[in-house]
């Protein structure tokens, strides 16, 4: 990817010229480099050269002072089967938390787009803020309500006994769905907003129940947007650290968490980078069967009857 | 009778989530902010109104050695961010369709990549990239003391990469419901490609440049995850802030965080006020 990003800009110049203006045509294309060129050097540098040095370090070994060592081996990749336990929690909570993140949201973009009327901007609006602010703030705050001198003790002041809020898989979902909210609301707000209140109108009116009209109608024309919704959050929650670090405690380990710990306390840099390539892996797989089994799910909406 | 039941409480339903909804997303916010002008330790230890906490915060040498790293570096990669989008946004349209096509790829996976793998990737790149420097530089500079590493610019870097993607989407949606014809109408009256550049444009982009730059400025200001990794010795805001949270809740931690909520949320104020002035004389002038 780096050495085609970087034989581009020769080429370019190469492929116009052909109008009259020869000398405007020359400036153009000098500009044209100019305004390219520093762009895809800094993505070639750091975005695409980066992933190409972690591939390459995956397949070394661990220096023994930490670190990495040159060589050629499949042996970080053979040793995967000891982070299983981070990997299986990271994927439960993540598709326990992407479920909670839809039942939230969809009725909340179902009221913004059927009953928002001209406060639609402003509401949606009200959900993008939070969104804008700092990811650690916003999960600080949970940290302050749920932790020992937050609600469990004004719990305890009203009797409840010892009630314990932090540290716990609960609390990583409640971080998970106020993080994460915004970006599920987004898109089925969007395809909601879409569907034509005719069809609605015209279900009820054939005699269908509020239930039925929801199940025949607005779910499946809003498929698509709980579909992208869905992977909008399931994705980034896969490489979460924060959230698992800051409200889990030690009883909640994301595969951030491991990756982390690879990084700066055993620092096995080729085992690390042999987790965060098949962590790339699995999140380009999971994008493409979700997609497929999302489409499909789509295409048999469809052909539900209207009736 | 069933039927005319339900529809009755959908409407109320539909509300009362809502409203629930709403609660949920700023409750939080409000609880941290309000209790950073307790002058109680605790939740349960309400005893008035009182500043000290901002002033513990704001006084601390080491909080404001990390407020000006973390303005350094966001203003740094909030401008190489609008730069390197700008430019890319105005060259896009009329590049190859494979090289459209490969930088398609790239802004994608940058806004994709999650924060994490980024960081990462880049913590290991600069490490390797920096050692084989400075053995060239000890090699060739034989006693010179240049050590290059992570630090400031490795988290920079990173940030410019989220933060191009970011200006780039920004500035190729309004370039792309500007009228060609104002270009071309330039061109036609023979002004050099650079004029037409710097004198429409431009001008016509300033608000999506201005709002792009104050978005990259914000992310950069806000993030903790790039730079955890990236930042070798430096700390910024975000940084500071974990290790402080990681130590213990404290209202000190309520203050800091507020002031930065201030912050974040008045840049954006900036950004949807530029929009809607932007709009306003869009339609004055069409009018």
């Amino acid at each position: 990817m780096v050495t085609k990003t970087e034989g581009e800009e020769a080429g370019s110049t190469k492929v116009a010229g052909s109008s009259g203006k020869v000398s405007a045509e020359r400036g153009l294309h000098r500009l044209f480099l100019a305004l390219m060129a520093p762009g895809l050097v800094w993505y070639a540098v750091f975005l695409a050269a980066p992933m190409v040095v972690l591939a390459i370090f995956s397949l070394g070994r661990r220096a023994p002072n930490g670190g990495y060592q040159a060589a050629l081996t499949l042996e970080q990749y053979a040793a995967l089967p000891t982070r299983w336990v981070p990997f299986v929690n990271t994927v439960r909570l993540g598709l326990i938390g992407t479920l909670l993140c839809l039942l939230v949201a969809y009725p909340l973009s179902y009221y913004m787009a059927t009953r928002g009327g001209k406060r639609k901007t402003q509401l949606l609006a009200m959900v993008v803020i939070p969104f804008w602010t700092s990811f650690l703030i916003r999960t600080y705050a949970w940290v302050f309500l749920l932790g020992n001198h937050g609600v469990p003790e004004v719990l305890r002041l009203l009797g409840f006994g010892d009630v314990r809020l932090l540290n716990n898989s609960f609390a990583v979902l409640v971080g998970i769905v106020y993080n994460y909210l915004p970006l599920m609301v987004l898109p089925i707000y969007v395809s909601l907003e879409r569907v034509d209140p005719a069809l609605r109108q015209a279900s009820k009116d054939l005699g269908a129940g509020p239930w039925r009209t929801f199940r025949q109608i607005t779910l499946p024309l809003s498929a698509p947007g709980i579909v992208s919704g869905g992977l909008l959050v399931f994705v980034p929650v896969l490489g979460e650290y924060l959230i698992p670090v800051l409200l889990g405690g030690g009883q909640t380990y994301f595969l951030g968490n491991a990756l982390a710990d690879l990084f700066f306390q055993s620092r096995n840099w080729p085992f690390g980078a042999a987790v965060a390539v098949t962590f790339i892996l699995l999140i380009m797989v999971l994008i493409v069967a979700y997609m497929r089994f999302a489409n499909k799910l789509i295409a048999e909406g469809r052909e539900v009857p209207l009736l | 009778m069933r039927r005319t039941d339900i529809s009755r409480w959908i409407d109320p339903g539909l509300r009362w989530a809502s409203i629930l909804t709403y609660v949920f997303l700023f409750l939080p916010i409000v609880v941290v902010v309000v209790f950073s002008f307790n002058a109680g330790r605790h939740v349960t230890e309400l005893t008035g109104f009182s500043f000290r906490w901002y002033v513990t915060a704001w006084t601390d040498p080491f909080v404001l050695r990390a407020f000006r790293t973390s303005l350094e570096i966001a203003v740094m990669s909030g401008l190489i961010s609008t730069v390197l989008g700008t430019g890319t946004a105005i060259a896009i349209p009329s590049a190859p369709r494979w090289v459209r096509r490969v930088f398609q790829v790239l802004v994608n996976a940058a806004i994709v990549v999650p924060g994490i793998v980024l960081g990462l990737s880049l913590l290991i790149f600069v490490v390797a990239a920096t050692t084989w420097l400075n053995n060239w530089i000890a090699y060739l500079v034989p006693g010179s003391d240049v050590h290059l590493g992570l630090g400031f610019y490795s988290v920079v870097a990173g940030h410019a990469v989220f933060g191009s993607a970011l200006v780039n989407v920004l500035v190729r949606t309004r370039l792309a419901s500007l009228d060609p014809s104002l270009m071309e109408a330039s061109s036609d009256l023979y002004a050099p490609p650079m004029r037409t550049l710097f004198r429409v444009t431009l001008p016509l982009l300033a608000p999506a440049i201005l709002a792009g730059f104050l978005l990259a400025f914000t992310f950069s200001f806000d993030d903790f995850i790039v730079a955890f990794f990236t930042r070798g010795q430096s700390v910024t805001v975000p940084i500071y802030l974990f290790s402080s949270i990681r130590r213990g809740v404290s209202p000190v931690i309520n203050a800091l965080a507020s002031t930065l909520l201030a912050i974040t949320i008045s840049l954006l104020g900036v950004v949807s006020l530029v929009y809607r002035r932007w709009s306003s004389r869009k339609t004055e002038e069409a009018a």
